[in-house]
Parts: structure tokens; sequence; C-alpha cells
């Protein structure tokens, strides 16, 4: 056999392979639901992405043989993400798109997949397959809020910013008022550390807040490194994300958890039921989209009181962590007396509220 | 009094993963072999030693494993490069990609957990010396090994016929080989003694500076450890001067921040880059200095011997 | 243990047989690792080296993802030939992304013909002008060009974030981090409706063409030889080795520039903090396995991209982790070095005598 027919043969038997596991894997039950999902980072990081997979989890176990899901992990938020999304659209019922750079990528591929239905987690752009979801967490940064204000002895609370975006302005907004309110003398140190994720660097800078004086610390960025220093170096901090109670047993006093999973069931359900239909959740404690893992025992009872009626009040909708009257930090007044703030506002936050020290980045 | 001394400890822990990194870096680069794989031999280090800590719940079994496997994956480099004369570069930026590949894949199921925190040095006597004792007598054990092993390479290179065969290896192979010396054994025992450093710098920061695994949680410190030898000009005691600017400059930042001050964190970031790059400028500018201490044959092809 | 001898010539089949022995034993190493991550190997080696060869979706996605590589591979390839070692490829394409969409966006709302070309000139221009603070370096005081090149490109994805983070930012973006979307006339052309191919894909192989010419045909190519094969050769032809720096690092800079315009006006279209994703790391493979020929830089780029792109099809459909990529990429250019030993030298084994 001469090459030319060699090299003929090859390529027939890897098509003949090809076509083969291609019927192989396309086989599959027309009732069973694709649903998709797109990580940042990946599964095992144990604190945003993690969490993502935990709902992703919880809906393979609801509804079993009914659903099939897929994921794909460290997806970058430039080029690839479009990619990573069309590749499901081709073959998935549902797709959740997990970090707010998926944002234009989702709404892209959403034009061309009109049969497919999306859902983008912390972004704005909304269209009839595109559904928008996110947590107010700041719900939860009320409530830890008021926990470091009642606990700190030294009056300093230590705070590990990731990147100025209102998100992350609103939680040190509303830990920040929160914790005044138990504790007015209370002072916040806010690094920004310029990452999502980099432990060694979360370290470091917990460990200067430590330093500087602080006893409680609170992150919103997504390693566990700062709650190991915590624990090492004798104080509170707060969990982020996920449950880091091994991480810090003594240190931990609660943590905010991301608790997708009910959520993430309920928009299967209405896609299996065939009522999906694009919406825009901002869920708080009251969906059980935001949680809080159990108090720490260092906790004052009173404190924990506190805790409780102030859940009762968020859930009730009779409390709102913003609730006037608040001045931003130069002393102009943003909220009067009684004033709730408005969602638009909370979503753009780039301010901070009077008593906060430091100026913004950029 | 107490917050200086305290950012005096932030600044050592931060770098000593720096200073173990790149003393070996710069035994290799002294031998006149550029190993651009130290991320991936770091990386390597962290997951092997928290696994086997883990595993074991002993912190020098855990150490020894790095050591073993980051010599290991430098053993790779070594044979490609000086038996198979493969391009340093290349094998190198091949050896941080495998690494850090390598290390989520074994890694996977070991995020999550907690190992003990790593024992310090636990001398009363030396510890209670008001002010020196804290300074210098807080750390953990491999503290004062990477004291040591710079102080050790610093001898070894200027104090020993051993060392001034590898410092002749590195600046002309080929007169070290006509004097009879076999310089590929040189080069490969050394890239392996690098390789076993990186893994101790990677150990530091899954065992000690932060006693957990995750994906990627070198973040780029090998690359630097690299910038840190040129920034030394070669010379070991310089690794201290290095690794510690670089490692200040993080820390002083986040205390910076954290007393009120606003920076801007990206510009801020960028400063131990720019300040490497000029020290680069600096020390090749003077012609004698680079001449006396780098090695000439730095990334150079040696074929002669087996 | 191994004993070398250089080849008097070079086989030529050898050419195309080094990186597909390596291909080969890179694909072996791979199939024993999915037996141990339990996947069916055979199944997954399918899902990523064949699969996306069998769709439009697959063949257009391997367009987009391989043309950054290429254009930056065969920059690269230009200096590594004339022995000038920059790896900071991914710095000048961050910044020829900034400055070119930066451009684009300086405009805003004009639009028309002229746009594009404009970027495209401001980000070749940057990124040579980026790519040359090395080469000066090295040229004027013999500065470690690896070390600055690679500092530089921290400081370039820094700056970015700096300007995305600021003066760049959406003013109708709710203060996210990412700049308005580029309108359509800061946008490439598509060449196959429906999928994301974009003229790009088209430059890149008019640049393979002519690199191609500019080697083989042209004085250039020559000198850039000599220059890093002998540099005493180069005294004798006239051409200074400062010129030859020079020249790689503006070609280098500029190209690895134009791959970021490309890559913004492209897939992107707006700026992101997450445009730089290690192309200009992984460029220094696609230049090595294509033998530092356009030719073969072409097709190691496309091989390159193709393993992203299974890579990420075999983790959606087999749920296999996402390091596999990597890892397959490392140990691919492990072969390919170990196996270019093979066309170079004899090799024969001896024992082993060692002694300090």
């Amino acid at each position: 056999m001469s090459k030319k027919y060699l090299g003929a043969f090859i390529v027939l038997l890897i098509l003949g392979v090809g076509f083969y596991y291609q019927s192989q894997i396309t086989t599959e039950d027309n009732n069973v639901k694709k649903i998709g999902f797109i990580y940042v980072g990946p599964v095992t990081d144990f604190g945003w992405t993690y969490e993502h997979d935990q709902g992703r989890k919880a809906v393979v176990n609801r509804f079993g043989e009914n659903v099939e899901t897929t994921y794909a992990e460290s997806v970058s938020e430039g080029p690839d993400a479009e990619r990573a999304i069309t590749q499901m659209a081709r073959d998935h019922d549902l797709i959740f798109t997990t970090s707010f750079g998926y944002m234009n990528p989702t709404s892209k591929v959403a034009k061309k997949f009109d049969k497919v239905k999306f859902e983008h987690a912390t972004g704005y752009q909304r269209s009839d397959n595109v559904a928008n979801y996110a947590a107010r967490f700041y719900e939860g940064r009320h409530l830890i809020g008021l926990i470091a204000g009642g606990v700190t002895q030294t009056n300093k609370i230590g705070y590990i910013a990731s990147f100025p975006i209102p998100e992350v302005i609103r939680g040190i907004n509303a830990a920040y008022l929160a914790a005044s309110s138990v504790n007015p003398t209370v002072e916040f140190k806010i690094i920004w550390v310029n990452t999502w994720f980099d432990p060694g660097k979360e370290a470091d800078a917990a460990k200067a807040l430590i330093d500087q004086g602080v006893d409680v610390i609170m992150q919103h960025t997504d390693s566990a490194a700062p709650m190991t220093i915590a624990q090492e170096e004798g104080v509170h901090a707060f969990g982020q994300a996920s449950n880091m109670i091994q991480f810090g047993p003594d240190a931990q006093l609660t943590s905010i958890i991301d608790n997708w999973g009910p959520y993430y069931i309920d928009r299967v359900q209405k896609l299996i039921a065939g009522t999906w239909s694009s919406s825009d959740t901002w869920g708080g404690l009251d969906s059980g989209m935001v949680e809080l893992a159990d108090i720490s025992d260092d906790v004052p009872q009173v404190i924990v009181n506190l805790v409780n009626s102030a859940r009762d009040g968020i859930i009730s909708g009779n409390l709102h962590p913003f609730t006037g009257p608040i001045n931003k930090q130069d002393g102009s007044s943003w909220l009067s007396e009684g004033e709730v703030a408005q969602d638009g506002v909370l979503l753009g936050m780039d301010f901070y509220v009077e008593g906060v020290d430091g100026v913004i980045p950029n | 009094m107490d917050l200086y001394i305290a950012i005096f400890q932030g600044i050592i822990i931060a770098s000593t993963p720096l200073v173990l990194a790149s003393i070996g870096e710069l035994i290799v680069e002294k031998s006149g072999v550029l190993n651009l794989g130290v991320e991936g031999m770091m990386i390597i280090g962290a997951v092997s030693s928290f696994i086997v800590t883990y595993e074991t719940g002993s912190h020098l079994l855990g150490l020894l494993a790095a050591i073993i496997s980051s010599g290991l994956i430098a053993l790779i480099f070594g044979i490609l490069t000086q038996y198979l004369l493969s391009n340093q570069v290349a094998t190198g930026l091949a050896l941080t990609l495998f690494g850090l590949g390598l290390a989520s894949l074994i890694g996977q199921s070991y995020s999550g957990i907690t190992i003990e925190s790593f024992p310090s040095l636990e001398i009363d006597i030396l510890k209670n010396i008001p002010i020196i004792g804290d300074l210098f007598f807080a750390f953990d054990y491999l503290v004062y090994l990477s004291v040591l092993m710079v102080i050790g390479t610093y001898l070894f290179l200027n104090k020993t016929k051993r060392g001034l065969i590898l410092i002749a290896t590195g600046d002309n192979h080929d007169s070290a080989h006509s004097l009879g010396y076999s310089v590929k054994k040189i080069r490969l025992l050394s890239i392996i003694y690098g390789g076993a450093c990186a893994g101790l710098g990677g150990a530091y920061l899954s065992l000690v500076q932060t006693p957990m695994w995750v994906e990627n949680m070198t973040a780029g410190r090998g690359w630097i450890a690299l910038a840190i030898v040129v920034f030394a000009v070669w010379r070991p005691l310089w690794i201290f001067a290095g690794a510690y600017i670089f490692g200040g400059i993080t820390i002083i930042q986040l205390h910076i921040q954290a007393t009120g001050v606003n920076i801007e964190a990206q510009y801020m970031s960028m400063l131990p880059y720019v300040v490497t790059i000029l020290v680069l400028v600096f020390i090749s500018m003077n012609k004698n200095r680079l001449a006396v201490n780098a090695p000439n044959c730095l990334n150079k092809l040696f074929t002669s011997d087996i | 243990m191994f004993k070398l001898e250089k080849k008097a010539n070079i086989d030529k089949s050898s050419v195309f047989m080094v990186p597909l022995s390596a291909i080969g034993c890179s694909l072996i190493f791979v199939f024993i690792l999915f037996i141990l991550l339990g996947k069916n190997p055979t199944l997954a080696l399918f899902i990523i080296f064949i699969e996306p060869l069998l769709s439009v979706f697959g063949i257009s996605e391997l367009i987009v993802k391989s043309t950054p590589l290429i254009i930056i591979a065969l920059g690269l390839s230009f200096g590594f030939r004339a022995g000038v070692w920059n790896i900071g490829a991914e710095g000048q394409y961050t910044i020829g992304a900034l400055s070119g969409g930066a451009t684009i966006l300086a405009f805003y709302p004009m639009s028309g013909l002229w746009l594009l070309p404009v970027a495209f000139l401001v980000a070749i221009i940057s990124g040579a002008l980026w790519g040359m603070i090395p080469g000066i370096l090295k040229a004027k005081f013999n500065t470690n060009e690896i070390l600055v090149s690679l500092m530089l490109t921290y400081v370039a994805i820094l700056f970015l974030s700096a300007m995305v983070y600021g003066p760049l930012k959406d003013p109708d973006g709710f203060n996210f981090p990412e700049s308005r979307l580029f309108h359509d006339s800061g946008i490439l052309p598509i060449i196959f409706h429906g999928t994301r191919a974009h003229v790009g894909f088209l430059i890149a192989i008019f640049l393979v063409v002519m690199m191609h010419f500019l080697l083989t045909r042209h004085m250039v190519g020559f000198f850039i030889k000599v220059s890093g094969e002998s540099p005493r050769a180069l005294l004798f032809s006239g051409k200074s080795r400062n010129q030859i720096i020079y020249l790689s690092f503006i070609i280098c800079g500029g190209l690895a520039g134009l791959a970021g315009v490309i890559e913004v006006s492209g897939p992107i279209g707006q700026l992101v903090p997450a445009i730089p994703v290690g192309y200009g790391f992984t460029a220094i493979i696609v230049a090595f396995l294509g033998r530092l020929n356009p030719v073969g830089i072409f097709l190691a780029g496309l091989l390159l991209a193709l393993t992203y792109i299974g890579g990420e099809a075999a983790q959606i459909k087999l749920g296999l982790p996402n390091a596999i990529t990597g890892v397959f990429q490392g140990v691919l250019l492990f072969f390919l070095l170990a196996a270019d030993a093979y066309t170079k030298y004899k090799i024969s084994l001896v024992n082993i005598r060692w002694k300090i």
C-alpha cells in the first residue's frame, strides 16, 4: 500500500470512528432537559463558583433523571466566554452564566439561539430569553455588620475588598451602617487587594489589618485565606460565599452563604412545566438566596437577638438596610428621614456613606 | 512600635517563598541555565506538600514531598535541556504550563480542607528578649531555613571549590569542560536543586502562609522569583534585598491603605515591576558589575560532554 | 547517558515527522491520563480533536481562536530566529488591544470606514513602541530582554485594568468595569454569516504568506538568521546587531498589537479587564511547534486553538477538568523539544561516567 492510500485509510478510519461517536452522543431523550452552567473560577474554589456548583448539584438532586447538567469552569470573561456559551446553546435548554463579565456574550448568544433560555447573574441586560438574577448580599452584610459592631473590642473592623464595583461598595456601606448603629465609635479599615482570588495576597491583607488593630475581619474576595489567618491570630472573621467554619472553627462569627439552589430549582421547574419566562430576580434573605451560617457562641445574646429581629424585619419587608437619614461621605444628604434607597441607585452605587473613611479607587 | 514590628514580620512572611524560590533559581542561573519554569515547580511543591501533610499529619513529610516532587519535574527540564539540548526558554514555559495543569488535577479533591498550622520556633529565652525577640525569634522554621540557605549559598559559591567550579561552568562552559568537569552533570544537579528550592517556596504558601490548597495559589510568584534573581545581580546575599523589597512593597501598600490613605491600587501594584526594570537597567549600565556577577553562558547551548 | 552528535545534513522529512510524532506521543500520554481519570479515552480524544472539525461552529471558532495565536507567533518567530527572546508578547498584545480599543471609543459616536484602519494603525504603532522598550534597553545597555519584556507584561495588564476601571468605563454601565460596546464601524466584518469568524483570519493568512516571502526571499530574513546563529558573521554583513534587535522587537510588538486590536474589534467588541488570556505565552508554544516557520506556525496555531476548543467541549460533555488543556499543551511541548534532538543529532546511549 502506498503512502497516499495509507493516509486516506487513516482519514476514513478517523471519520468512521467520529460518526460512530457522533451518533452515540447525540442520541438523547427529548424529555430530558439539558441545563448548562458557565463558571468563572474552578469548582473547587470554595467560594463563588463552588456555591454555584452546589446549586447545580441541588438541581440534580431534585430532578434526577429528568435533567442533565453540564458545566464549564474557569471560563475567562474575555473572548472565550461567547464560544463556551454558544457551545452549550447548541444542545442545551437552559444556561446559567454566573459572572458579571458574561453579560454581553450572553446577550449576543441569546440573539442567535432564541429557543434556548439564558440566565445571567449580577448583570442588567434582559431580553425575552435572557433573565437576570442576583442576590441582595447587602442584606447579609447588614446582619454581619450588626455582629461586627457588637463583637469588636478595638472598635476597628477590617474589610478586604476586591474591586470598586457597585456590589462591593454596597456591601461596605451596608455593613458600616449596621455596625455603627450598634457601636457609634466603630471604624472601618478597608484594603483593596485588586483581585478576586489570590490567597497569598488576601492573607497578607488580613495580617496587615490585624496589625492595624482590627479584631473583626470581613472580606469581599473569594478565598478562605483571611479566615485561616483570623484563626491563627486569634481574631474573628466572617466567611464569604460559603460556610468556612472548617477554616476558622474559633474565628468564624458566621458566614454569608450564597444559596443558589432554591432559585435554580425554581427556574428549572418552570422550564420543565413550560412556564419559564424572562424575569429580573434580586433575591435576598426572604427568598433564601442569601443565608447566614450558624452564629458563633462568641456573639453576645443581645446581638444575636438583634440579628434575628433584623433578619425577621428584612424578610417581612419592615426593615431596609438603607433607610434614611443617611448622608453621603461628603456630608451631603442622600436619604431623608425614613426614606428607603431605590434599587436603581443601589445597583450603580459609587459612593461611600458618611463615616466610612478613605476614597474609592479611581 | 508594635505596629512596625508587625509590619516587619508581615514582610518576612510574605517574602520567604520568594527567597526560597529565587535562591534556587540563582544557583541554576549561576551554572549557566535559565529555567523559566519556577511557577510550575512552585505550584507542584505547594500541592504535593499539602496533600502529604494532610494525609500523614506530618509537616516534615510534606516538605520532603515538595522537595522530591518539584525536584522530579525539574529533572524533566534538566534532561530535556541538558541531554536533549532543547531550548531553555521554551522548555521552561512548558514546565510552567504542565506544572499548573498537573497541580490542579492532582489537587482536585483537596480543596476546602485545612491542616494544622506550621510550628514556630519556640525558644522562650530568645523570644522574650524585648523587641529583638519579636523581630528575629518569632517565626516558623522555614524562615530560618531560608536565611540559612541564602547564607549557605553565599558561602558555597564564594568559599568552596565546588562553588567556584559551578560559577566557572556558568561563565565559560568550554573551559570548564576542558578542565575535566562534567558541565552537564553540574548543571543537572543545579537544576534539581533549583526545583527543590522552588518546591519549598510553594510549600511555604500552602503549609505556612495560608494552610490550605487552591488552584493557582502561587498567583505569579514564580515569575517574581525570576525577577529577584536579576534584581540581586546574581549575588546570593542580595536575594534578601530583592525579596524583602518585593514583599515590603506589597505589605506596606496594604498598611497604607488600612490607614485610610488613598492610593491607586493598579499603579501601586505596577511599582515592583517598574522598579525591577529600572534596577535591571541600572545594573546592566555598569558593565563591570555585570561582568563580575552575571553568568556569561546563561541560556547558551552546551553540546560537548555527556 | 546519551551521546549526541550533530548530523551533517538534516533529513527533510523530519520537518513533518518531529511535530507529528510529538503530537502522537502527547495523545498517548493524555489517553493514559483519561483512563486514570476514569473517562472513556477514545471518546474524550474524539470530542477534543475531531468533533470540533465536524461542524461549522467548530471550524469558525477555530478560526477565531487561532487568529491571535498565529499573528503573535509570527512576530515571535522573527525574534527567536534572531536570538532575541521576547516573551512579553502578552503585554504588547494588551497594549495594542487597549490603544486600538481606546481609539475606537475616542471617536464615539462618529463612524465611518476610516475608523478601523486608524485604530489598527494606532494599535500596531503602540504595540511596537511597547515592544521597543526592552529592545532599546537591550541594544543600549545590554539589559536582559526576557525579564524586561516579562515585567512589562504585568505593567501592561495592570494599566489596562486601571483604564477600564477608570477613564474608559461605560458611562451608562452602572459603574461596572467595562467600556461601552463598539458601534458597528468599530467591529470587524464577519466572513461566514452566523458565526464569529472575522476577517482577522484573512489578515493572519496574508501575514503568513508575507512572512514566508520575507524569510525565504528577502535579505532581511537572511540577516535575521545570521544574527541568531553567529553574531560574528553579522559584523561582516554590514547590518548591526542593534538594528536586528530593534527590527525584531518592532515586528513582534507591532504584530502582537495588531492581534490585540483584532481581538477587541472582532470577537469581543468592547474593552474588558479580561482581554489578556495568555495568548502571548501560548503563541510561544505555537512558534516552536511550528518550527519558527510561517506555514508551520499557521498549522500549529490551528492545533493549539483546537486544544482549547476541544478541551472546553470535553469539559461540558464529559465533565473533564479544565486543567487537561494546560497539561496537554505542556506535554506536547516537552515531546516536541525532546523529539527535536533526534532530527538535529545522532543519539547513542553511553555509560554514565559522572565525576566532579
